[in-house]
């Protein structure tokens, strides 16, 4: 595939954003979405955490799990990649900088669940990118994820005074803000086409 | 509590997508196709009444402190069972739902019910349980499919329905009336028992 990495990480965060065109990471995407801060800080983990496993995973797949021929065991060897990585940057980030763990440390376990990092590294498998579009695919997707959290927050945090209909208080507004959100998005599909 | 009570809980009171909100990422990204939904629904039955089996059967003796990781670890087996079934047998799907497949793994409703139920109760209570919570997400998977499919198609499970008169609604295939149609849904089921609430 003849695709310029650097136009595949603008796509991923405008064109094919991973949350509002691929539906990915949207669990803790509804639930912590309340507070603009604490968005800020889920959406900077999730992009940390985007980028590098989405590197690791990529040397992995291609110098371990293809020479070996075990591809099957693609889904097992990415999340244990994902789940020591999360766990390993938890205990270091709380060693050497408290104040980054007390913002962001406590939303790092929730990351392993997130169903974006893995998305990723398997949209990564699946369309074939080099390194160089691996590592520029995971950060975009991370910044895209970062954009689309801190949009709905800073919505939620306007309407939250509101009248909302008996029923739709719950997930339903999200979900229907996060529909036009989506809505909007579709607006930058004349920038570049990735798929 | 009897077989088909734990049943019904599990799949229509206690439903993980619209009392929960667990597992929207996939009941969003392959509900514009009701075959690919009906797929995604069965492999997630699957591996929900095998999983709460395996990791109820084991309950006893998987430490406390890495119990996440294991259920993990057993959860993606079985997708890889589904993977490589849907692979062998059903390539087309397969490619249809793409990394979806995988992303079961990730799904919230298999951690929540071996983490709710699965990780107290017996493996045959567990398996029935995971049985219920997958019918009632494939029950919505298929619903939101219905609407998503005739309206943007004019097809359902692929058979033309609607004919050559209707303007198809291109906006249902596409992402935003994904969350449109949950939300919906959501509106729907949640409204009447909200308001029985209040009053």
């Amino acid at each position: 595939m003849e695709l310029n990495a650097f136009i595949i990480f603008i796509a991923a965060i405008f064109t094919s954003n991973i949350l509002l065109t691929n539906f990915l990471g949207m669990c803790s995407f509804l639930s912590v979405s309340r507070e603009v801060e604490s968005s800020l800080g889920l959406g900077l983990a999730v992009f940390f955490v985007l980028t590098f496993t989405t590197a690791i995973n990529y040397l992995v797949y291609h110098f371990i799990l293809i020479p070996l021929n075990i591809i099957f065991l693609q889904y097992i060897i990415f999340i244990i990649i994902i789940a020591a990585f999360v766990q390993l940057t938890e205990m270091v980030i709380e060693r050497f900088s408290p104040v980054l763990y007390y913002t962001l440390g406590i939303f790092l376990p929730l990351i392993t669940v997130n169903c974006a990092i893995l998305g990723v590294s398997l949209f990564m498998v699946i369309r074939q990118y080099d390194f160089l579009q691996s590592v520029l695919f995971g950060a975009g997707s991370g910044i895209g994820w970062l954009l689309a959290i801190l949009a709905l927050a800073g919505i939620r945090q306007r309407v939250r005074y509101n009248f909302v209909p008996i029923g739709l208080q719950r997930a339903g507004l999200s979900l229907i803000i996060t529909g036009l959100m989506a809505l909007g998005f579709i607006g930058f599909s004349g920038i570049v086409v990735i798929q | 509590m009897i077989k088909k009570e734990i049943f019904v809980t599990s799949a229509i009171t206690e439903n993980s997508v619209w009392k929960q909100i667990l597992g929207i990422c996939s009941a969003l990204a392959v509900t514009n196709l009701m075959l690919n939904s009906l797929v995604m629904g069965l492999g997630v039955i699957f591996t929900l009444a095998l999983s709460g089996f395996t990791i109820s059967l084991l309950r006893k003796f998987i430490p406390k402190r890495i119990r996440m990781m294991i259920q993990t670890l057993i959860i993606a087996s079985y997708v890889i069972i589904v993977d490589i079934f849907l692979k062998a047998y059903f390539p087309e799907i397969s490619k249809a739902l793409g990394p979806y497949v995988g992303l079961i793994i990730t799904n919230c409703i298999i951690m929540g019910r071996a983490e709710a139920f699965a990780g107290k109760n017996d493996p045959l209570d567990s398996m029935i349980d995971g049985i219920g919570a997958g019918v009632g997400y494939t029950m919505v998977l298929l619903l939101i499919s219905f609407f998503r499919e005739l309206f943007g198609f004019g097809t359902l499970f692929g058979f033309q329905v609607l004919g050559e008169w209707w303007p198809k609604w291109s906006i249902m295939v596409m992402a935003p009336s994904a969350f449109f149609m949950l939300a919906l849904l959501i509106w729907v089921i949640e409204g009447p028992l909200a308001k029985k609430r209040v009053n």
